[in-house]
């Protein structure tokens, strides 16, 4: 019985209508996409969380690393004689480089001081581990043991040794979050060794890297390695990023494609190096004064 | 032993810690780090289906959306992308909650599947509009083994439901 404005009170208490809280969540959700993706203001409430689940974090993490230790301790002898001569021998022919680095190093502080430059300072760092992938699948990115406690920021480079990973884009109490140079939102700005051309390598999203805005006739060739070119103030100048794997230079597009593979072992697990913040660059420049180019009283306005 | 509305059987009240021990036990789950390994099923979004479909009155959009930003912080993806699509997925679930339970379990799997992956597809979409990359078609097949597991999830979730009202002594369950 329904007469208008009097409906019979519920039987059943059931709280408001499934649509009403449909949107309000949805709502609620679709806020915190934006301040998340677009104003990233929700860092604070993701490291409230993150702190009270470590445990559970950690938690999930054992049967893992129960695993790998169990693979680790079953390794056979002759794969670790292996590795040992394959080192030695790396070690070997890496001593002559060494030897000369150092002498190098020092002529380069002498020729600096000649020239009465700021002499560049070794950037500290701290060695970490990468503990495992981040299971988001957008995303490439890998979680290492170092966080707040170690001194590790926002944006600090990580490398192993053979190049450039990522960048710290997370930092928790006893973790943080490296995205990988193969994530489709991370850039490296680099240069060509051969030839000093500057560009913007981008991950592709497939685990290679791909060369952006270059023109077709631009000048790279296959094998051509690629160095951080340190324009940016965060990545040191110089650091091997990528290698060129694959050129296409089709006339209909505007840009050549470039595809390159990464140098450093981006998608393997082991040891990293977190290189420490750059001394400040020189500041900007001032800004230009605004030029008036309105037109004073009595001159003709052009119209366009 | 048919756990469906077609059965005669009437089952025990669900506890509340129950429904909780179970959803933080898949939470758990989910955080194992096992990379961009396809395969892998979303715990949490299986068993809140199954909650959500076994006692709509008990668990809904409000645990949907708790339980996302867990996961969106487990998961280092962006806040409110599972959230968003959970509240969707239990939504949707509460409401086809009355004709889900007439089925065999069998067919409720079938009604769980095109569930699952509009939460995958409801991901995929929040994603691809920031920018990220595609992760392929393997990723999908997650889902297919969470209906799979619809089955057994079913058969254990239940299991301290079915517990007799009278204890007898010499049981031993």
């Amino acid at each position: 019985m329904n007469v208008v404005g009097h409906s019979p009170p519920p039987f059943f208490k059931r709280g408001p209508a499934p649509l009403a809280k449909l949107v309000f969540f949805l709502a609620l959700s679709i806020l915190a996409l934006v301040a998340d993706l677009r104003f990233h203001t929700l860092e604070w409430l993701r490291l409230g969380i993150a702190t009270v689940a470590w445990p559970l974090q950690r938690l999930a993490y054992l049967p893992l690393e129960a695993g790998s230790d169990l693979g680790l301790y079953l390794t056979r002898l002759s794969t670790l004689q292996n590795e040992n001569a394959e080192l030695r021998r790396r070690q070997l022919s890496s001593a002559s480089q060494l030897l000369r680095q150092e002498h190098l190093e020092d002529e380069n502080k002498r020729l600096r001081a000649l020239l009465d430059m700021k002499a560049r300072q070794p950037v500290p760092g701290v060695v970490a581990d990468i503990l495992y992938t981040a299971r988001d699948p957008f995303a490439r990115r890998v979680i290492l043991d170092k966080g707040m406690q170690q001194d590790v920021v926002d944006g600090q480079v990580v490398i192993d040794e053979l190049g450039v990973i990522g960048q710290v884009t997370r930092v928790f109490p006893l973790t943080s979050e490296v995205t990988l140079i193969s994530d489709k939102n991370q850039s490296v700005p680099v240069q060509v060794q051969r030839n000093g051309l500057r560009a913007i390598l981008s991950g592709s999203g497939t685990g290679m890297l791909e060369l952006r805005f270059l023109a077709t006739n631009a000048d790279v060739q296959i094998g051509d390695v690629l160095v951080t070119s340190g324009l940016d103030g965060v990545y040191l100048h110089g650091l091997p990023v990528a290698k060129v794997r694959h050129v296409d230079r089709n006339n209909a597009f505007a840009f050549a494609s470039i595809l390159c593979e990464p140098a450093a072992g981006v998608e393997r697990h082991g040891q990293v190096l977190v290189l420490g913040t750059r001394t400040e660059l020189a500041p900007r420049p001032e800004d230009l004064p605004t030029v008036d180019d309105k037109p004073s009283k009595g001159q003709r306005v052009k119209r366009r | 032993m048919q756990p469906t509305h077609s059965s005669r059987r009437i089952l025990l009240p669900v506890h509340h810690w129950f429904i909780w021990l179970s959803l933080s036990l898949a939470l758990l789950l989910n955080m194992i780090p096992v990379g961009h390994f396809p395969l892998m099923p979303d715990w949490v979004a299986l068993t809140l289906i199954f909650w959500c479909i076994h006692q709509p009155l008990k668990v809904s959009m409000g645990t949907a959306f708790v339980l996302g930003l867990a996961m969106d912080v487990a998961n280092a993806s962006v806040m409110g992308q599972h959230a968003f699509s959970y509240v969707a997925m239990s939504f949707a679930a509460g409401g086809l909650s009355r004709r889900i339970l007439w089925f065999p379990l069998s067919q409720q799997a079938i009604h769980v599947l095109p569930l699952l992956l509009g939460t995958q597809v409801l991901m995929l979409l929040a994603r691809m509009i920031s920018g990220s990359a595609f992760p392929g078609f393997a990723w999908f097949l997650g889902s297919a083994v969470a209906a799979l597991l619809w089955h057994p999830l079913t058969y254990l979730l239940l299991m301290p439901q079915y517990r007799p009202v009278d204890r007898d002594e010499n049981r031993p369950i």
